[in-house]
């Protein structure tokens, strides 16, 4: 039905024109060659005929970007912190974002198909959900738990609106939320990184939680030196979960129990969390690639992390023995992968330097809140998405001021 | 140090394939087909009769009103045809066929003089009978902007020598071969409008004209050369007002409205033909170029001369034409055959091939933004073209869509290729139909 619409809006006014356009532009070469133009102006001009050529609105030149290439750019950008996570948890990872990538893609094309839709899969938007939605997930997210996903952002939260364009939610962020609430359980089982027991099991089931460190120990994880070694290890169990540093310090704050990790391994992601929340170095070198290609702006990530620092920071200070510092809060949970990659989606967040800025510090706020006061851990997917939301009335306030309205007055004659 | 303006978009400019080709003259052609409306305002009046023998620089066409302009013949011959031919802007118009008869003999002219003999009113009179028009692409009339109503003060002139339009060089090449002719119209110029300041406004690509300039202007008081950045569209009036002085033009204004008058190169070198030697505006300098072209160059050519004569003089077609484009890439319009005559405003002749056209399909807006970065006026190009798209025009009230200028900046940087000037012309065209449309009503409740 929506596509219906845009097919029928796309074939009037200025639209139609455009079409015609194309089609003689394909035909052009045809004509030109068949009355060539040196011929025409040798011979006498009055009887050859008369060569038409294609016109068109100006301008006549384009700077080349394309949807489909900021699409695949920004998936490019994603996949080092989505390899880190193949390397850090081992097949789990590796057959959540081929699931979720692929299923979203499968499942564009019979959209595409049945809608007989202009929209097409090549754009990358499909694959960018799915990567997006499979870095939320956390390792051992099983099978139907990403296809259901995939369908949730790709049909629900897209195409029912009309598409790419069109979509008031993050299609990434609504499936993942949609899935936190329909399992639960799964979706808060958070496995240890692999390589993180190899490395520092002393760390991760070190003096607190004694039947982790029985396991590891039991297990001789710290021994398998090699990744092989690691992953046969790693098929005799199924999985061993433990909480989120997020997790952890909201329990530690209630119970004064748990142990967090240090900042190092935050960085590095040598801690449990959703494939996407455990290499903060490779989302930010992503970022970077995409800040100085101009992909995106600073306005929307600055004031996202801005919001974030300040109330971690004033919390901190006015109680730090029950708030972690705004460090933790920065590297912990999904505000790296949120506010470079979740909350400057284009389509869902403002497009005017002024509204990002709001939209990103609401971001940042309504994170902390949720994560400080709320009943979940963590907060950035409620936030972005309520402030997803809220756009549409940012961007009516937040135009920008016209050339034109700034007063000249006039010099007195002396 | 340049100044610029905030927004716009930095094209590939495509300059060196005809900066270096220095000004040749385009013989007279055999036939030349003279428009009446050859600039903004009321097209000229018909002067001439069929069979009638006409010399070179004699009127053609008499202004019909203030915001007119008479129209000169471009060749000595036989007016052969009054009647309707294709206009450069796609319709038909009516124009005058003069059959050349050989002699390209000038009329007589007014008694060559020196610009400072004469006084302002002189010179624009001058100015106006020559026929003289903003040559930068508009084709207003220029003794119009040359009389401001009493209460406005000019007290600065611009001269707008950015060529920001990617490809063109005629300017250029005429700064660098001419310099003294385009500071001695615009300095006359300044002299209608009595402007204590006048300052030449170049873009930093262009050092060669830049140097000559600045040469030619040496010790003149009140005269400077400002550099501009590299930006288009930094030739844009607004534009180049806002990066030299800092002042806006207001919304729905002139440029006098913010006490400035900006003049094209092209067009000061015609007012300099027109006082010193009262010869009327019948050729221009024309950058032929383009990756369709063999050899790109910069003519002289007469109005009235068809474009396929400027294309045969750089060497005809390379490959198959896919787009000829009469102006720049940025804002010239598209013809659809080689046949059509050139314009006092034609700067130039284009010729894209068929690999470096866009494609013609579009997708939905991803409210990316890059449009709203480079509109120049600040306005919001995203919403505007989801709106007209879908011709919701109650919903554009308030976004502003008149003070667009159409740069094309906006369909430049859309990554979906959205036909953003096209749609924005439309809405325009449809505002201007309702004011018509009311207007009809309200004379007719008043009947």
């Amino acid at each position: 039905m929506a596509a219906e619409d845009k097919e029928t809006s796309k074939n009037a006014g200025p639209g139609a024109a455009s079409d015609a356009g194309k089609r003689t532009a394909t035909d052009s070469p045809v004509e030109a060659t068949a009355d060539s133009p040196e011929e025409a102006t040798a011979d006498s001009p009055e009887e050859a005929a008369p060569q038409m050529l294609t016109v068109a609105s100006s301008p006549h030149v384009r700077s080349g970007e394309s949807t489909s290439r900021i699409m695949w750019t920004v998936f490019a950008c994603l996949l080092p912190a989505a390899g880190w996570s193949v390397y850090l948890f081992g097949m789990k990872a590796a057959i959540v974002l081929a699931t979720c990538t692929g299923g979203a893609v499968v499942i564009e094309s019979l959209v595409q198909y049945f809608t007989r839709g202009r929209t097409s899969v090549q754009d990358g938007s499909a694959a960018l959900t799915g990567l997006l939605l499979a870095l939320t997930l956390p390792p051992g997210a099983s099978v139907v738990i990403c296809l259901v996903g995939a369908f949730v952002g790709v049909v629900v939260a897209k195409a029912v609106f009309g598409g790419l364009g069109h979509n008031p939610f993050n299609p990434a962020l609504t499936a993942r939320v949609f899935l936190l609430i329909a399992f639960p359980g799964p979706m808060t089982r958070w496995p240890i990184p692999l390589q993180a027991l190899a490395d520092k099991p002393q760390k991760l089931y070190g003096q607190s939680t004694s039947w982790l460190d029985a396991a590891g120990r039991s297990l001789d994880f710290a021994n398998a030196k090699t990744g092989a070694a690691l992953h046969s290890l790693a098929a005799k169990v199924d999985v061993i979960t433990a909480a989120t540093p997020l997790a952890v310090a909201k329990e530690h704050w209630k119970r004064g129990t748990g142990e967090l990790t240090t900042y190092s391994d935050y960085f590095v992601g040598s801690m449990p969390g959703s494939l996407g929340e455990v290499s903060v170095i490779l989302l930010l070198l992503g970022a970077a690639v995409l800040l100085i290609r101009g992909y995106i702006s600073w306005h929307i990530p600055v004031s996202f992390l801005l919001g974030v620092i300040v109330m971690a920071g004033l919390t901190h200070l006015a109680n730090p023995t029950r708030y972690m510092d705004p460090i933790f809060h920065l590297l912990t949970g999904g505000v790296i992968i949120g506010a470079f990659f979740m909350a400057t989606d284009y389509v869902t967040s403002p497009t005017y330097p002024l509204g990002m800025v709001i939209f990103g510090l609401g971001c940042g706020l309504l994170t902390m809140i949720i994560r400080l006061w709320g009943g979940f851990p963590e907060g950035v997917s409620f936030a972005i998405l309520i402030m997803n939301a809220c756009t549409p009335i940012i961007e009516r306030y937040t135009r920008p001021t016209r050339y034109g309205l700034k007063p000249w007055a006039e010099p007195e004659a002396s | 140090m340049s100044v610029s303006f905030k927004g716009g978009i930095h094209p590939d400019y495509e300059k060196e394939l005809s900066s270096g080709a220095a000004i040749e003259d385009l013989p007279p052609p055999e036939r030349a087909v003279v428009h009446l409306s050859q600039h903004i305002g009321a097209p000229a009046k018909a002067a001439v009769k069929k069979k009638q023998q006409v010399q070179k620089g004699e009127v053609l066409g008499e202004a019909a009103g203030f915001v007119s302009v008479p129209v000169h013949a471009p060749i000595s011959g036989k007016v052969v045809e009054i009647a309707l031919h294709l206009h450069p802007f796609g319709s038909l118009q009516e124009a005058v066929v003069i059959e050349s008869d050989g002699e390209d003999q000038w009329c007589e002219l007014p008694p060559e003089t020196r610009p400072e003999s004469l006084s302002a009113d002189e010179i624009k009179d001058r100015i106006r009978d020559a026929g003289i028009v903003g040559l930068g692409g508009a084709a207003f009339p220029t003794h119009v902007k040359l009389s401001p109503p009493p209460d406005k003060t000019i007290d600065t002139i611009l001269l707008n020598a950015a060529e920001c339009e990617p490809y063109l060089t005629a300017d250029d090449r005429l700064m660098q071969e001419e310099p003294e002719r385009v500071l001695s119209g615009f300095l006359a110029l300044r002299k209608v409008l009595g402007a204590k300041d006048a300052v030449i406004g170049i873009e930093e690509n262009k050092p060669e004209a830049m140097g000559a300039m600045e040469k030619a202007v040496g010790k003149v008081d009140g005269v400077r050369v400002a550099r501009l950045h590299v930006k288009y569209p930094q030739g844009g009036e607004k534009q180049l007002i806002d990066a030299i002085l800092g002042r806006e033009v207001p919304t729905g204004g002139l440029p006098m409205d913010c006490g400035v008058v900006v003049q094209n190169v092209a067009t000061c070198a015609a007012v300099d033909d027109a006082v010193r030697f009262g010869r009327p505006l019948i050729s221009r300098v024309t950058t032929v170029t383009g990756q369709g072209v063999a050899s790109p160059v910069n003519l002289r050519g007469r109005v009235g001369t068809p474009v396929q004569a400027f294309i045969d003089a750089a060497g005809g077609f390379r490959g198959n034409p896919g787009r000829v484009v009469l102006g720049g890439p940025m804002m010239g319009g598209a013809i659809h055959t080689t046949d059509t005559p050139v314009i006092k405003s034609t700067g130039g002749v284009l010729v894209l091939t068929p690999e470096e056209l866009p494609p013609a399909e579009f997708d939905a807006c991803i409210r990316c933004g890059r449009c709203v970065r480079a509109c120049p006026i600040h306005l919001c190009p995203n919403e505007m073209g989801n709106y007209c798209e879908v011709e919701m025009w109650d919903q554009l009230e308030g976004l502003n869509v008149g003070d667009c200028i159409e740069c094309g900046c906006c369909a430049f940087s859309c990554p979906a290729n959205r036909p953003l000037v096209q749609f924005f012309r439309y809405a325009k065209l449809w505002i201007r139909q309702q004011a018509a449309l009311a207007k009809a009503a309200q004379s007719q409740d008043d009947n």
